[in-house]
């Protein structure tokens, strides 16, 4: 059964909740892992492996600088499912 | 010339509490914070001892949870003790580049090592946590307190198995005496109640084997002592030069007056049964406090409650004491807290500053029958100190014949 763009995002939302503190409010599609979250690479390591396990997908290490947004994080969860 | 060192705040926690405080209230009402292990690891692994001194505060519980999340339960541990002292000294003013960290862990993370081995087996290593090497090596505690409360002069680690956290004081008194910090967090930490530290420990047969007592396993200098009883924690001291602490008007507890540090080159694990290192160190810390045997008005033991460990210590302080070693009030707080490894010897530290400034050694509890080998002034109630100025010393000894001993001496004299 595949994820929605919305339970993906809601699902990432918990995940950096869980890992940083940051309000799952705060989490919205537009906003950059570094520059708005404050996300440090190896917190940015951490989410992307709970998320592999989580929604069943792989994120090769190559991809994870592409991910700039939550919204590039969404969609390619969303689309590689 | 030596500079004075005083204690401004003090923070600790074990099974005994999750605050100093609390520790010190239940230490001298005579309770024991041994319990049978309620883990299913326990049975599984049909662990030749089912039991330990727990925490009785879990330190997760306390932290914020990203900031617990990324330290292991030793750092926790360490967190949450150095939070309280920090605050109990009234969160001195310093500039970061003269606040330093010297801290200690016998074993560091442990069981995150462990876990993220069980990850790899289990799921591959892809699975185990980018922060794991952060979070299980040794100096884990030491680089997250200085994170924490922006320490810059110097975040420094000793690992000396039991004798650690007396050895990061020790450390701390040098450092502050070259000049290199005004003020020092200085404590030591350790979780380390995991099965294979258990099974170990066990194998070379240094545990108490009283499945069914544990609250009176730990009976140090006592003819039926068999072992020692595995406890788990933190304790730290906020150490400031007497200068800086008088500029800013803080509360002072004592005064670290001196401490000594040797080695045996005797045994790996064995303490040599002369006791000449101990000995040495406890001669050292006096030397360096400018002050004579005959000063000493109580002593916190190393005293684990092991047939060999006990009488080792006994003989290196009546060396050093000769026969006034039977009037010194002396306490073996093992036998309430269990051994905090390398946390024991902050918490014995505390336990020491707390004894001088309030004149009393606390009780040494499960003395049922005290070893006529090891004819030492303890009692099963606390015994009081006297009004006038006190001196007193707190011992350490640990695997790898290491010999640390603290002086503290009371400041309102």
């Amino acid at each position: 059964m595949a994820y929605t763009t919305d339970e993906v995002l809601a699902g990432l939302a918990e995940l950096i909740t869980d890992e940083t503190g940051i309000d799952a409010s705060e989490v919205a599609l537009e906003k950059s892992f570094t520059d708005d979250l404050d996300i440090d690479s190896i917190s940015m390591m951490t989410i992307v492996v709970n998320a592999e396990e989580k929604f069943g997908v792989t994120i090769p290490d190559d991809e994870v600088k592409n991910l700039k947004t939550v919204k590039d994080a969404v969609d390619y969860i969303t689309n590689n499912q | 010339m030596t500079k004075r060192i005083v204690v401004t705040g003090i923070g600790a926690s074990s099974a005994l509490g999750g605050t100093a405080p609390e520790n010190w209230r239940n230490l001298l009402a005579g309770v024991s914070g041994a319990k049978t292990l309620e883990h299913d690891w326990v049975e599984e692994y049909q662990l030749p001892v089912t039991f330990a001194a727990e925490a009785a505060v879990r330190p997760e519980t306390v932290l914020e949870r990203p900031v617990a999340k990324r330290l292991d339960p030793a750092s926790q541990f360490a967190m949450v003790a150095a939070m309280e002292a920090w605050a109990d000294a009234g969160a001195p003013d310093v500039a970061p580049e003269r606040l330093g960290v010297d801290f200690a862990t016998g074993i560091g993370g442990v069981w995150t090592l462990l876990d993220a081995w069980d990850t790899l087996r289990e799921k591959g290593p892809r699975r185990v946590m980018p922060m794991t090497v952060p979070m299980l090596m040794p100096n884990a505690a030491a680089g997250n307190l200085s994170l924490h409360f922006n320490a810059r002069a110097f975040a420094r680690t000793v690992a000396s198995a039991c004798a650690s956290s007396v050895e990061s004081i020790a450390s701390a008194y040098e450092h502050m005496q070259l000049g290199l910090a005004d003020v020092v967090i200085a404590g030591g930490t350790e979780s380390a109640i995991h099965p294979i530290t258990v099974a170990a420990f066990a194998s070379m047969q240094a545990l108490s084997r009283r499945n069914d007592s544990p609250e009176t396993a730990s009976r140090p200098f006592s003819a039926s002592r068999d072992g020692f009883v595995m406890g788990e924690g933190a304790a730290v001291l906020i150490l400031e030069t007497e200068e800086h602490a008088l500029a800013r008007g803080a509360k002072i507890y004592a005064r670290l007056a001196g401490a000594g540090v040797t080695a045996d080159s005797y045994h790996i694990t064995a303490n040599d049964p002369s006791g000449q290192g101990a000995a040495r160190a406890v001669k050292l810390a006096l030397e360096q406090a400018g002050a004579t045997p005959d000063q000493v008005t109580h002593i916190n033991a190393h005293a684990t409650s092991t047939p060999v460990g006990d009488p080792a210590e006994y003989a290196a302080l009546k060396s050093v004491f000769g026969d006034r070693v039977h009037e010194i009030p002396i306490s073996a707080t093992k036998a309430s807290t269990g051994h905090l490894l390398g946390g024991t010897g902050a918490i014995e530290s505390v336990f020491t500053v707390l004894a001088v400034q309030e004149r009393v050694a606390p009780p040494t509890i499960n003395l049922v029958d005290q070893d006529p080998e090891i004819p030492v002034r303890a009692s099963g109630e606390p015994q009081p100190l006297d009004a006038g100025p006190q001196l007193a010393i707190s011992n350490s000894f640990g695997f790898g014949g290491h010999n640390a001993v603290a002086a503290f001496a009371s400041y309102d004299d």
